[in-house]
């Protein structure tokens, strides 16, 4: 008898995680992949104000294995019934219907894979240059204090227990007991009784401060394209980070203008494209209407961010100056950033010498040529943030 | 969970098994079974089974694959993993009925057999496969912690083999020529053949043989002719591309004979199971798991189930010839049995569709032919007519290494400039481009030069040329 039966080892079944090594290796170029195309990525996904966890398909390139192989022309050998007719489809272009040698031809040009979006930001992150520091600020929700200390009760938890007071209520208790009884003074035990016991009484406070909107106004010609847009949504992105990590409850409007403004979805913002002209002050009018309807100054503190690419009609320039100025008065935070990737060309006018002529201490323009220009360029803005006590 | 079965069972069970075996004639190397869980079954399938195997990243993205259709239910796993080594190793799941594990052994058996018979398995030396893949596991790992090497180096080099390893030859029974035999042959033929009328004919002129050019015959081990041609490559890279060239050659005999493979097993296992009297409960799971492992796969092939036919076929055609197989073939003076063994031990895919799977066959099982046409795959023919020899045709040339085209050095130094020039041997079916101008740039890589493709594109030659990172596609005129 030639034959041999191993028989199962509970013991090196647990260790025997064989694959562990080329699965880590294999996820990490999983991780080069995405951070090589992360513009696209983060130029193409929702990514402002979305919870965290969220897993998202990521198209990736670039860790597919690679040999000769024949194209879509190939003939190939499938078995059908009785009824199978020419011309009849028996599947969609890869996956279905092949024959056995199916899995070897290539597939559409990439494939896909999950990742959380915090991956993907710490990724963006990087790729950004973010100080570490300041990538943990905008990582993290700070927590108010929002509990206020209100007086004083006889019930509570442990925790709360206020050992001074109720030390102090014993005494009390004591020399009561000896004034009603003072023939009966003798030393004696006199031990806390419950009724002693004080604890701290803590209320729920609502901070009116901790509301905070923040408007994002971008110009949606057709010249925005992939690397814009990104750099666009980037500084967006940590704006809003950056005013989620001072305020507790943070909303986020999109204006898309193009000669007419109008209020849009996140996605709508960075995937629509139109074509003409350019009026800045409509971008500006709908965000003092939107204000002023929904989040008046006085309860809410509004951060207002503008992105385009600069070029506006000439005779807008004396309204969208007049509109920047109110919009300047009602916000904590104004901005204008100029998008023009090294390259595309200088061509018609900047807002950036424009806009020069408005005097408000909380206005700011930035210029955006590279990614590199974004952190500098965000923490510039920031530095112009006004205090404002009205809001409080 | 408790395993259905204890290894007692097992035992007597495989000791009826064998029995049977050896008594229809079987003859496999020595068996061992070992018992694994599901988790291992994986790790098993993406190494090819092997219980030492070297660390790539491939293994890890192919395990993530295998693993995330197996948890959602895609597909199940095999019931059976096998290798070519002697003694055979094969893994049985310990979460399989007691009747799985009967077909298995019995299955494994038929896989064992053939593995030890068939002639494109010689060139593998099953005594030595274990310890050679161990060694090349150590080999590639001492490299990656080699501090003057290291992980990212290896891995250059190996994904770049690993995009050209298949590029070899494909019939190892044919022993490949040495320098010395090529440049006799060289010589042999450039000399002008005996003429016995020499005296009246004016005398042929001798051209002599460039015996300097590289390689002098077209070259399709691409690995190792860069390995012995590029001196710029160190000991250790000259070292990684010969393990790789070598587990390709280990595996090319089984991509040879997958339907040949599959359906001997198959073949073997009912016959088995079926000489073992099964108790009734036994014997209609088998039946069941039987049909599920041999049922057709609409609109593609399932090897088992072509593999399996095409054998009972010939083992039927040469007990029971019908009068049109009589005309056809000529008098039969072999038993059906003895015919089927003989081909097991001569035949490749290839070979034994070519020669064994009858007109009648194709049409009984509706074999059709389709092509892609704006996204969509579609049934190009059926065999009516006689259109059944050229879906024969394209069957051929889509089993075994049918599938990888065949490409061959033709000149280390083309242009007189180092340049490495390579031909594809178009037969109307065009490459892929985006894979071949990668793959190029991996040939790139561990060539260092420029390299030059000739092959067609939509009917028009062309060279495609890699060097200086970029891909350039020149028509020839």
């Amino acid at each position: 008898m030639d034959t041999v039966f191993r028989t199962y080892d509970p013991a090196t079944a647990q260790r025997s995680d064989r694959s562990a090594g080329d699965r880590l290796r294999h996820r990490e170029k999983v991780h080069e992949a995405i951070r090589h195309n992360i513009a696209d990525i983060i130029a193409e996904e929702s990514i402002i104000g979305k919870d965290r966890d969220r897993i998202i398909k990521v198209p990736i390139r670039g860790v597919k294995e690679y040999r000769f192989v024949y194209g879509e022309n190939v003939p190939g050998v499938g078995q059908g019934g009785p009824g199978t007719q020419p011309g009849q489809v028996i599947g969609k272009g890869e996956e279905g219907g092949g024959a056995q040698q199916a899995g070897d031809r290539p597939g559409v040009d990439y494939y896909e894979t999950d990742v959380s979006l915090e991956e993907l930001i710490e990724m963006m992150f990087e790729d950004l240059e973010l100080p570490f520091l300041e990538r943990k600020h905008l990582r993290q929700m700070e927590v108010e204090h929002l509990y206020k200390r209100r007086g004083y009760r006889k019930k509570g938890i442990r925790i709360r227990l206020d050992k001074r007071r109720t030390a102090i209520s014993r005494v009390k208790r004591k020399k009561a007991v000896q004034r009603a009884d003072a023939f009966a003074l003798r030393p004696q035990r006199f031990p806390f009784h419950k009724d002693d016991l004080t604890y701290r009484h803590t209320v729920t406070e609502i901070r009116r401060e901790s509301n905070a909107v923040v408007v994002c106004i971008m110009d949606t010609s057709g010249s925005m394209d992939t690397m814009k847009r990104y750099l666009a949504r980037s500084f967006f992105f940590l704006l809003y980070r950056f005013v989620c990590t001072k305020y507790q409850n943070v909303e986020i409007v999109f204006i898309a203008h193009h000669t007419e403004a109008s209020e849009v979805s996140e996605d709508a913002f960075f995937h629509k494209g139109e074509s003409g002209g350019t009026f800045i002050s409509s971008g500006y009018r709908k965000a003092l209407e939107i204000i002023d309807q929904r989040y008046h100054p006085s309860l809410w503190n509004v951060y207002v961010f503008h992105c385009s690419d600069g070029d506006n009609f000439e005779s807008d320039n004396p309204a969208a100056l007049q509109a920047a100025k109110e919009v300047a008065e009602v916000a904590n935070l104004f901005g204008y950033g100029e998008i023009k990737p090294l390259g595309s060309g200088y061509y018609g006018s900047s807002m950036i010498q424009f806009f020069s002529q408005l005097e408000a201490d909380n206005f700011q323009t930035v210029q955006i040529q590279r990614k590199e220009d974004i952190w500098p360029s965000f923490k510039g803005f920031l530095s112009r943030e006004r205090a404002r006590e009205d809001a409080a | 969970m408790p395993a259905s079965f204890t290894i007692e069972e097992l035992e007597s069970w495989n000791e009826r098994i064998f029995a049977a075996a050896r008594s229809f004639g079987l003859d496999p190397y020595p068996q061992e079974f070992e018992i694994c869980d599901h988790e291992q079954m994986l790790g098993y399938m993406v190494y090819s089974g092997m219980p030492s195997h070297y660390p790539h990243w491939s293994y890890g993205k192919n395990f993530e694959k295998l693993k995330t259709l197996y948890d959602y239910g895609v597909s199940g796993l095999p019931y059976e993993m096998v290798i070519n080594s002697n003694p055979a190793i094969a893994y049985l799941m310990r979460d399989n009925s007691l009747l799985l594990q009967v077909l298995t052994i019995a299955h494994v058996f038929g896989h064992n057999d053939f593995f030890k018979n068939n002639f494109t398995f010689n060139s593998t030396r099953a005594e030595f496969t274990i310890e050679t893949f161990k060694a090349h596991a150590d080999r590639v790992r001492a490299y990656v912690e080699d501090p003057s090497i290291g992980l990212e180096k290896v891995e250059r080099i190996l994904d770049a083999a690993h995009a050209l390893s298949l590029q070899c030859r494909r019939n190892l029974a044919i022993r490949k020529q040495t320098l010395e035999e090529a440049l006799e042959r060289r010589l042999e033929e450039s000399r002008p053949s005996a003429d016995p009328f020499q005296s009246i004919h004016r005398r042929r002129e001798y051209i002599a043989p460039d015996l300097n050019r590289v390689p002098l015959y077209p070259e399709e081990d691409i690995l190792l002719f860069i390995r012995d041609h590029n001196p710029h490559l160190g000991d250790w890279e000259k070292d990684l591309l010969t393990i790789v060239h070598e587990e390709a050659q280990y595996f090319i005999p089984q991509m040879e004979t997958k339907i040949m493979n599959e359906g001997w097993a198959s073949f073997w296992h009912k016959r088995i199971l079926d000489t073992l009297e099964l108790p009734q409960g036994m014997q209609i799971e088998f039946m069941v798991r039987h049909n599920q492992v041999l049922s057709p796969a609409r609109g593609a092939i399932n090897p088992y189930h072509l593999g399996i036919k095409i054998w009972e076929d010939i083992e039927r055609r040469w007990d029971h010839p019908t009068p049109d197989d009589e005309r056809e073939f000529g008098p039969r003076s072999k038993s059906g049995r003895e015919k089927i063994f003989e081909v097991r031990e001569v035949e490749r895919d290839a070979s034994f569709i070519r020669r064994y799977l009858t007109e009648d066959m194709i049409r009984e099982l509706n074999l059709f032919e389709y092509q892609s046409r704006g996204g969509d795959q579609v049934v190009a023919r059926v065999a009516d007519g006689d259109n059944w020899r050229a879906i024969k045709e394209t069957l051929i040339r889509n089993v075994g290494t049918g599938t990888v085209p065949v490409i061959k050095i033709e000149d280390a130094d083309y242009n007189n400039n180092r340049v490495l020039f390579l031909r594809h041997h178009h037969d109307g079916r065009d490459l892929q481009l985006e894979y071949a101008e990668k793959t190029l740039r991996y040939l790139h890589l561990i060539w260092g030069r420029e390299v030059v493709l000739g092959t067609e594109i939509n009917g028009k030659p062309s060279l495609l040329s890699f060097s200086d990172d970029k891909l350039l596609i020149k028509p020839i005129h």
